[in-house]
């Protein structure tokens, strides 16, 4: 089992920046590695149990699932049910705490998953810098920087 | 039911947050509000279970239990037993996490408790002000002032931050080493963007030479001598976040007076030493190795291929240049005044030197090109070797004059340029180290070869700091070979 941790502040409340990204079908509006995106069955996009199904900038298409979605908590956990990344048992976990001092972010985005030895680094370091700290990234340039 | 929640960014890494706030007893060595405190019954501060018994400044006082800590997750929890002032039923979670981008620290602290009805606003303002934020910011301060760094103090809340006495090489008036003396010297806590540095050597390099002389006017005497030295950050001002106390830094530009053993400086001046490279090697290289990095990669940006020429080539740029030259894929032709010397020039990446004690090299260059010349010449020598060097380049080729060790280089006859075609720079590395943000990429270059053993180097002359006077006779004497330093 492989976890991979990313964490960012991001300047702006935690009100602003869940309503920018609580849209589980949202990611091409916000990510700039997802192309167009779209939810199975014409679910809800905030019904627990719908799948987004998106494609990356390079092609690659991937199912998801959101497992778990709290607006109290500013937090959805989801898992991979198809992609071409050869993970396994992947759960991802996007949560947003305020940071009360200068009323900021402090945003986390963690995966668990399995993969084939010997990928393990290349993995983590796609999953960790290529998806997540280039989704806060780019949060961090829409919101702005102090 | 009252629940308070206070969290705030703290710019150091994890580890160091967490290493001052898993001591339930070290409160009152860094949070303002807390006056004294003892853990009861001589018990460890990190037990579980162990009581803090203090006094807040206002006359408070409260005793807490540790209930749970946790090295893993950053976690400490704790509850108050007894306390004058009626926060019932308190339990706190002070919570770490990392911040992965930037290597922070994002630190959240949490309490529920109950209250005398009317008293609610006035409490939770008393623990979400008076002990969260104020502890933020109290924490912010320790670090900065490398409060976590030092020995408890003796007396709480001795003062500290202030002024200190040091020691330096001062240059009395322009002339030889005479002129030198060591004397002590008030060295001020830092401004808001500035650092105090503990210095640990101080590299010698030939500019001290011309500053001493007074053909350098960079100081007024009487003023402290040196260029460029590494240490130890010992505090920081409270606009500075990229370093605190602990850290390893060096620097090499700015104004003179590294000749000494504690230092105040812009932190935009100072650069990270990576863990790899003691602080010896650091003073020794920084200054000598980013003229090499800006010689090769800004006034001029070396191709495989070229052919380029240095002078002084088993000198301290003079090597580097032969070394990371060669490292580029570039043909290296370098001119040295002895055998011995050609030698070490060889040994330093050097494809052919030259022996040629009295500049005349022209000759000896156009037979190892075919007579076509070299691509760049790095010229330091100036004046006495203007024909030589004007000689030596081909058709194209570049020019750069960086420095003028037998006298100031004068123009160059337009005529004799278009004869050539020949680009003429004239480059200064404090116009490249300027920018505080390319300062930070040369420096970084120069550490990346030094750890790659792509530089090398060969730290031969090592002084004591007050014997500064002979380390420049040392220079002066063009006897020697591999870098000098001077150590604290």
């Amino acid at each position: 089992m492989i976890k991979v941790y990313t964490s960012s502040v991001i300047d702006a409340s935690a009100d602003t920046v869940w309503a920018h990204i609580r849209d589980f079908n949202g990611l091409p509006k916000w990510h700039p590695a997802i192309a167009e995106s779209r939810i199975e069955g014409n679910w809800p996009s905030d019904r627990v149990g719908c799948i987004r199904n998106f494609h990356l900038r390079d092609g690659g298409n991937i199912r998801e699932q959101l497992l778990t979605l709290s607006d109290y908590d500013y937090q959805c956990t989801y898992s991979i049910l198809e992609s071409p990344m050869g993970v396994d048992n992947y759960i991802a976990t996007l949560k947003l705490t305020p940071v009360t001092d200068g009323n900021r972010t402090f945003a986390e985005w963690s995966a668990e998953f399995d993969t084939p030895s010997g990928q393990e680094r290349k993995l983590a370091d796609s999953i960790g810098q290529g998806v997540f700290q280039t989704g806060f990234d780019a949060l961090k340039s829409y919101f702005g920087h102090r | 039911m009252q629940r308070v929640t206070r969290s705030a960014v703290i710019d150091a890494p994890i580890e160091r947050v967490w290493e001052v706030l898993r001591d339930f007893n070290s409160h009152d060595g860094w949070h303002p509000a807390v006056v004294d405190s003892h853990i009861e019954g001589g018990e460890a501060p990190d037990q579980v279970g162990c009581v803090r018994n203090f006094h807040l400044r206002d006359g408070v006082h409260i005793r807490e239990q540790l209930i749970a800590l946790s090295d893993t997750d950053h976690i400490s929890t704790y509850c108050i037993l007894d306390a004058t002032v009626p926060l019932l039923r308190y339990v706190a979670t002070l919570h770490l996490k990392p911040v992965t981008d930037g290597n922070r620290t994002f630190w959240h602290w949490q309490s529920t408790f109950d209250t005398p009805p009317g008293r609610e606003a006035e409490l939770i303002e008393m623990v979400g002000r008076g002990v969260y934020e104020a502890g933020f910011e109290a924490l912010r301060r320790h670090l900065r002032t490398g409060g976590d760094r030092r020995p408890r103090p003796l007396v709480p809340g001795a003062p500290h931050g202030g002024e200190m006495i040091g020691q330096a090489v001062m240059l009395k008036a322009f002339g030889g080493t005479a002129q030198l003396s060591f004397d002590n010297i008030p060295v001020p806590a830092p401004g808001p963007r500035e650092v105090r540095i503990r210095q640990a050597a101080a590299g010698v390099n030939y500019i001290d030479v011309y500053i001493r002389r007074g053909e350098y006017r960079m100081v007024k005497p009487p003023a402290p001598l040196g260029m460029e030295a590494a240490g130890v950050v010992i505090d920081v001002g409270a606009e500075v976040h990229d370093f605190l106390p602990g850290d390893s830094v060096a620097y090499a530009c700015g104004l003179p007076g590294a000749y000494a053993t504690l230092r105040t400086l812009p932190a935009d001046q100072v650069v990270p030493v990576p863990t790899g490279i003691d602080a010896e090697t650091a003073a020794a290289a920084l200054f000598k190795g980013m003229t090499a990095e800006y010689l090769l990669h800004r006034a001029h940006t070396v191709r495989a291929g070229e052919t380029i020429l240095v002078h002084a080539a088993a000198g301290g740029v003079g090597t580097f240049l032969c070394q990371w030259g060669k490292h580029l894929g570039a043909r290296v032709i370098g001119t040295v005044g002895s055998d011995e010397k050609a030698r070490i020039a060889r040994d330093n990446g050097c494809d052919v030197p030259i022996v040629s004690p009295d500049y005349r090299f022209a000759d000896a260059v156009k037979a190892t090109t075919q007579g076509r010349g070299v691509d760049v010449v790095f010229d330091g020598l100036g004046r006495l070797a203007e024909r030589e060097n004007y000689e030596s380049l081909a058709s194209t080729g570049h020019w750069v004059s960086y420095g003028h060790a037998t006298g100031a280089l004068p123009p160059l006859d337009p005529g004799l340029q278009s004869a050539k075609s020949l680009r003429v720079s004239r480059p200064v590395l404090f116009h490249y180290t300027a920018d505080p943000v390319r300062l930070r990429a040369m420096a970084a270059n120069v550490f990346a070869m030094l750890e790659r053993r792509v530089l090398k180097v060969n730290l031969r002359h090592r002084y004591p700091l007050s014997a500064a006077a002979a380390a420049l006779d040392t220079l002066e004497s063009r006897q020697t070979t591999g870098s000098i330093i001077l150590f604290i």
